[in-house]
């Protein structure tokens, strides 16, 4: 299966993923810019996340350089400094055309202040994707109300619309597939809430494995060092 | 089983709090527990809390105790450098005899540190951190369903004791995600005749306070604290047994320090070495009984730590020293890797006691 498969839109140039935290947008772009480097597209991802300390996409930065994909992340990101700053190279995603960019947006409104220094621009250019990444197992999101009002505080904070959301509903280890296909009215409702197609779904790798074909994208997770193994 | 939700360590506290019947917060904003703060602040302001972000730790942790004073559930959360700031509050709410929550979500030290996972405040959180004669009950916390678990079971103690409970927490807790059934929502059932809650001038005043005029009267009241600090050490002592029915060798690690040496005993037992683990729950009252009673089987202990070696001590002092205790330890934001922990596990089994 093919990105292209999976997205039932044509790809922008821009994409960017924002949400609730803890919905899984760093899983998402990482994934989302393996595969669009995958299908010959030059990509550059940015970490634009200046609210999350830990867990983040510059702890994919070997799986990137591996694929070739340029990672730009905050100077201090992964370091003890907790300093929410930017660095200037992050313009190289609005200024520069002819590559493809994926952007992992920090968490909330809180974390989307940061991209209204680029949204004059992204406006301009007009061939982005904003994609909200929606987890309805998230105890603030387990509605498609409650997900549209994190929405709209998003949008206000960044200044970029909406274009389409992805279902990235998870409960972590215990996700099955079910979990996943429990939450689709959620997301039909959202998407009939805001007007904004769903342009995919996604699921752990191993969940996708169980599913349709082409009925998830599935995302390889970081290992991390405290997963108790077999439990 | 209530339906599980994916959370993060810091909400999966903030939730539980609220769900036992808490409705004041108040704190200061600190890298890696903001998401807690954070939380209140959305959720109490639409159930009739409070969610109060004071000028400061010292004004937060003095909030509480105020409020501690009626009766009502109260808490605060800080990081390492926050709760340092709170001690000499914590020390006012012990010595009046309140029972409060303070959550604290370590990170590296000493001074400003950094913001990365730490276990660095284990003395101060266990063997007093302010001024005077007192503890805290310290709960350890392993796993976002224990946080949420734990915060209950905390304001229950804080009541039935009278006395400030911690729950100890690091940055990896707080920050990471997983799926948590949240507790039944409960409220306090103990009676608290000493609260400031109005006379109704059916009764004497009730007054809050830690100052005593007569020393007679201040060490009475000292040891009348540690006579229920007794019943605490004789009731409440929790911990985790792993694999030590037939164990040689015993880890002895708490919170995330023990999820990476579940990982290094299961990988040892492959390789044939008998090595358990016993992690402590509730780091005051401190498992003393059953590591002394593993200390008549096992031939060495091995502590690890994300610190320069803290709760080690009170292992060497559970066990009298009967057997050699060995470290393995990160420190500054570091944590040891499971890898590393097996290679200290395989060093004691071959008879390197360092």
């Amino acid at each position: 299966m093919r990105l292209t498969d999976y997205v039932a839109r044509p790809l922008r140039r821009v994409t960017l993923f924002a949400g609730h935290y803890g919905s899984g947008k760093t899983n998402l772009a990482v994934n989302f810019a393996l595969a669009l480097s995958a299908l010959g597209h030059p990509v550059t991802v940015a970490d634009m996340d200046i609210v999350n300390p830990y867990f983040r996409t510059t702890d994919s930065a070997e799986a990137l350089a591996a694929a070739g994909i340029d990672l730009i992340s905050p100077a201090y990101a992964n370091t003890n400094l907790d300093l929410p700053a930017l660095p200037a190279a992050l313009y190289e995603v609005v200024a520069r055309r002819d590559r493809h960019a994926v952007l992992d947006i920090g968490g909330d409104d809180r974390g989307a202040y940061a991209l209204g220094r680029y949204t004059p621009s992204l406006l301009e250019e007009g061939n982005f994707e904003m994609v909200f990444v929606a987890n309805f197992c998230r105890p603030l999101t387990r509605t498609a109300e409650d997900a549209a009002a994190v929405m709209a505080e998003i949008q206000a904070a960044g200044g970029l619309p909406f274009t389409a959301i992805v279902n990235n509903s998870n409960l972590g280890k215990l996700t099955t597939p079910e979990t996943l296909r429990a939450t689709y009215p959620l997301a039909e409702a959202l998407s009939r809430m805001t007007g904004l197609p769903i342009l995919m779904n996604a699921a752990e790798a191993g969940v996708a494995a169980q599913m349709e074909e082409g009925e998830a994208f599935p995302l390889t997770l970081q290992k991390k060092y405290f997963d108790i193994e077999g439990e | 089983m209530a339906e599980k939700v994916l959370m993060k360590g810091n909400e999966a506290i903030a939730e539980a709090a609220i769900l036992a019947g808490c409705r004041h917060y108040f704190g200061y904003p600190i890298t890696p527990q903001t998401e807690l703060a954070a939380y209140m602040a959305k959720r109490m302001p639409k159930i009739g809390g409070v969610f109060l972000q004071a000028e400061s730790e010292i004004s937060a942790i003095n909030m509480v105790y105020g409020v501690a004073g009626t009766g009502m559930r109260v808490m605060t959360s800080s990081s390492s450098p926050g709760i340092s700031l709170k001690q000499e509050g914590i020390s006012y709410i012990a010595g009046a005899d309140l029972p409060a929550l303070i959550v604290n979500v370590q990170r590296g030290g000493p001074g400003l540190g950094g913001i990365q996972p730490s276990q660095s405040d284990y003395f101060q959180a266990t063997k007093g951190g302010g001024h005077g004669d007192y503890h805290l009950i310290v709960l350890a916390p392993a796993s976002v369903q224990e946080m949420a678990d734990m915060t209950a079971e905390a304001f229950d103690l804080a009541e039935k004791y009278r006395t400030p409970v911690m729950l100890l927490a690091d940055g990896t807790l707080g920050q990471m995600m997983e799926p948590v059934a949240l507790p039944a929502p409960t409220s306090s059932v103990t009676e608290k005749p000493w609260a400031v809650t109005g006379t109704g001038m059916k009764r004497k005043h009730n007054i809050i306070n830690s100052l005593y005029l007569k020393p007679e009267e201040l060490e009475r009241t000292n040891e009348e604290r540690f006579a229920r600090y007794r019943q605490i050490e004789d009731s409440e002592v929790r911990y985790e047994a792993y694999m030590m029915d037939d164990a040689e060798y015993c880890v002895v690690a708490f919170g995330i320090a023990a999820r990476v040496s579940k990982n290094a005993v299961n990988a040892a037992r492959k390789k044939g070495i008998k090595v358990g683990m016993i992690r402590p729950i509730t780091l005051w009252p401190f498992p003393k009984k059953v590591l002394a009673e593993a200390a008549e089987t096992v031939q060495g202990f091995l502590s690890v730590e994300l610190s320069m070696g803290q709760m080690i001590e009170d292992v060497k002092l559970a066990t009298s020293c009967r057997r050699p205790v060995a470290l393995c330890n990160r420190t500054g934001g570091m944590i040891p890797s499971p890898e590393e922990v097996l290679a200290a596990i395989e060093r004691l089994a071959g008879g390197d006691m360092a």
